[in-house]
């Protein structure tokens, strides 16, 4: 790279002294420029013989080198020089700005950590994370990048995961939780034992993952290596025309001019600026993607996304949290309290989800000697005597059966109704939750106009009509077996316009049909789920539905830069071969217009990566 | 059978397509992907004869161009 610096450093000196000193004898003049020309030159002639001795002949560097050839031809030295020491240096600016962008894109997915101390024998060893194996410990200190997965088995700490989630604020860690590599460790010091190999592990899943999306092509790449397919001959074949058809038929003019003309085509014949731009444009979309959240695992579907046109959402663990929570306590002359501990000590024993949310509400020791007896009624509730009073808890037929008049509870949910010596004392509702996120991710569906946001659910009608009309949802399929809602799908998907999208989300679990149906699957919570990564399309690191949104806008993006580029590179090639077709641009002009249109394409693609604002 | 290969040297985009083009029309080449900007190339072809396959492709690339690397990742 340096000794190319050099050689086009000599030539423009070269360059300058020819054109600013007019030297007595012009063949000085001239040997000065074919000297320039051969420094700057040689290696793309070289590459120009060689390639056309196998027959490449629409190939950039046989075309610069025909051009500046013909240039001296027709005596226009200083021309040919030109040509060529522009086209250096506009390939120098470009390798540049592909390096850098390049470097500014896998930074952003720089979580690969470089080692891990591993403890062996009382003594820590740092080793090559891929040299590690599943069960052996290892030390993170702060600061430190976590190597591999794996559970902590001593210490606590706060971790930062957002290199994999796009979350921001610290998770706080213990004693048995899991850890996955990636993050870093911010305080603490933890030990962790090895749960899966480096190759397994989250951190080389998530690159690989990003790093193979480039390779799956979308529409607009397609369409420009076909268009660069028949671009360069088209354009070598006019110039060959132009070449020779006007001076024969046009009376006084010479035929240096019009070949003058032919070889500013070729200068402008690669189709180098737009070949380059449209994949940056995609990697970039996918990095500035990945910094969010979100991994997209493909150029296809993120330039699908921005056609989005109808959006299904599953339920449970979706658009809900999917986990039972107590929602209200109604305590009749006794107090809240009072009635959440009777309850909590009456399902002390059971580990069903609707009991562990009554413990997790109640949030308090349970002093077991208070509990004197407990009869689980199956299909009925519970029947018990905490300290000296005799309890009753479960649902309506319990209290039916036991003859308690108590008033019926109409909400939505699961209800747990309780009675303390056969005297109706109030109700407990468990239900599951809307997540907070889904009404902002509602919103700002409905704020880019997508056209039918739908909810499908396995779960009983009223309470999938209660969360559909609470989140305001276009439409809600209830009580759907899972090849019922493959069905669904398929009805929807002949809904949407020739060229709109159906997109998928659902929490990956059991939602393999349904994702692969639909015009794009969207997985989300998939750290650490690697079915959820093998099955989706899109994979939202965090179980934020809102996330989607935000894919969503930054597909428009990419896409609207992706279109810029294309048509902002092909109209000034057009417009630079209209020019010299007319004789009305010098071959100056023309390197220029070719260089400057691939370094603006190859910046207006890296503004992808500002994502702050989406 | 997949393969993955980091690609250095390559000049432009454009060679990167050309070059694709030449190495998916080899014998055995299920589907060939080259990125110019990832530097990767991403070989998909039967299982039974890879020795044979890689060297055809190493060929190609010393053919249409030389001063370029690939390293089996």
């Amino acid at each position: 790279m340096n000794k190319k610096r050099i050689k086009i450093t000599i030539s423009l000196i070269l360059f300058v002294i020819a054109i600013a000193i007019d030297f007595d004898n012009n063949l000085i003049n001239n040997a000065i420029y074919v000297v320039a020309y051969v420094i700057v030159g040689f290696e793309i002639i070289k590459k120009a013989i060689r390639n056309i001795s196998r027959g490449k002949i629409f190939d950039e560097n046989f075309l610069m080198t025909v051009a500046t050839i013909g240039a001296f031809g027709i005596d226009e030295f200083p021309e040919a020089v030109a040509v060529m020491l522009f086209y250096q240096i506009g390939e120098l600016f470009q390798n540049y700005a592909v390096d850098k962008s390049r470097k500014s894109i896998s930074s952003l997915m720089d979580i690969r950590p470089d080692f891990a101390n591993v403890e062996k024998n009382g003594k820590i060893q740092k080793l090559d994370p891929n040299d590690v194996k599943i069960g052996e410990i290892i030390i993170i200190k702060p600061g430190e990048k976590i190597p591999l997965d794996g559970y902590i088995i001593e210490g606590k700490s706060s971790i930062d995961t957002k290199a994999l989630t796009g979350e921001s604020l610290p998770k706080e860690v213990k004693e048995g939780e899991e850890v996955l590599s990636g993050s870093i460790n911010l305080n603490g010091v933890i030990k962790i034992k090895v749960s899966k190999e480096y190759g397994d592990s989250t951190v080389s899943k998530i690159l690989d993952l990003v790093e193979n999306a480039s390779n799956k092509k979308s529409k607009s790449e397609n369409f420009i290596t076909k268009f660069a397919q028949y671009y360069t001959p088209i354009v070598v074949i006019i110039a060959v025309i132009l070449a020779i058809i006007p001076p024969l038929i046009i009376s006084g003019t010479t035929f240096s001019d019009w070949l003058y003309r032919a070889l500013s085509f070729l200068v402008v014949s690669c189709p180098c600026a737009l070949v380059i731009s449209i994949p940056l444009s995609f990697f970039g979309g996918i990095g500035g993607a990945s910094k969010i959240g979100v991994l997209i695992k493909g150029s296809n579907y993120l330039e699908q996304l921005a056609n989005t046109e109808i959006i299904v959402f599953d339920k449970t663990g979706t658009l809900t949290k999917g986990v039972f929570e107590v929602q209200k306590v109604k305590a009749i002359d006794v107090s809240e309290e009072e009635l959440l501990k009777l309850a909590a000590y009456s399902e002390n024993y059971s580990n069903h989800p609707i009991a562990l949310s009554i413990k997790s509400a109640y949030n308090k020791a349970i002093d077991e000697k208070q509990i004197a007896e407990i009869q689980e009624l199956p299909g009925l509730g519970i029947v018990s005597k905490i300290g000296n009073q005799n309890v009753l808890i479960g649902n309506e037929k319990l209290m039916n059966e036991k003859k308690i008049d108590f008033t019926k509870c109409d909400d939505i949910g699961t209800v747990l109704y309780v009675a303390i010596e056969k005297k109706y004392v109030g109700y407990i509702l468990i239900s599951d939750k809307i997540k907070d996120d889904s009404i902002k991710a509602i919103k700002n569906l409905r704020k880019i106009n997508i056209k039918q946001i739908v909810m499908l659910t396995g779960d009983r009608k009223h309470v999938g009509e209660n969360v559909a009309e609470k989140l305001g949802l276009d439409k809600v399929y209830s009580e759907l077996l899972p090849d019922e809602k493959v069905r669904k799908i398929e009805k929807l998907l002949k809904e949407k316009s020739e060229n709109g999208k159906l997109i998928f989300v659902g929490d990956g679990i059991n939602d393999a049909p349904v994702l692969a149906i639909s015009d794009i699957g969207v997985a989300m919570g998939g750290v650490g789920s690697d079915a959820a990564i093998e099955a989706a399309d899109i994979v939202l690191m965090t179980d934020e539905p809102s996330k989607i949104v935000n894919a969503i806008n930054l597909s428009k993006k990419t896409m609207k830069i992706v279109k810029e580029n294309i048509i902002f590179a092909i109209s000034v090639k057009i417009l630079v071969l209209i020019l010299s077709a007319l004789g009305l641009t010098t071959m100056w002009g023309a390197v220029f217009a070719d260089v400057g249109v691939s370094i603006i394409a190859i910046i207006n693609s890296l503004r992808i990566l500002s994502v702050k604002n989406i | 059978m997949k393969s993955k290969f980091k690609i250095k040297g390559l000049d432009c985009a454009n060679c990167a397509s050309q070059l694709e083009k030449s190495i998916q029309k080899l014998d055995g080449i299920n589907n060939v992907s080259i990125n110019f900007i990832t530097q990767r190339m991403d070989l998909e072809y039967a299982e039974t004869k890879k020795e044979k396959i890689l060297e055809n492709v190493r060929k190609i690339i010393k053919r249409e161009e030389p001063d370029v690397v690939i390293e089996e990742v």
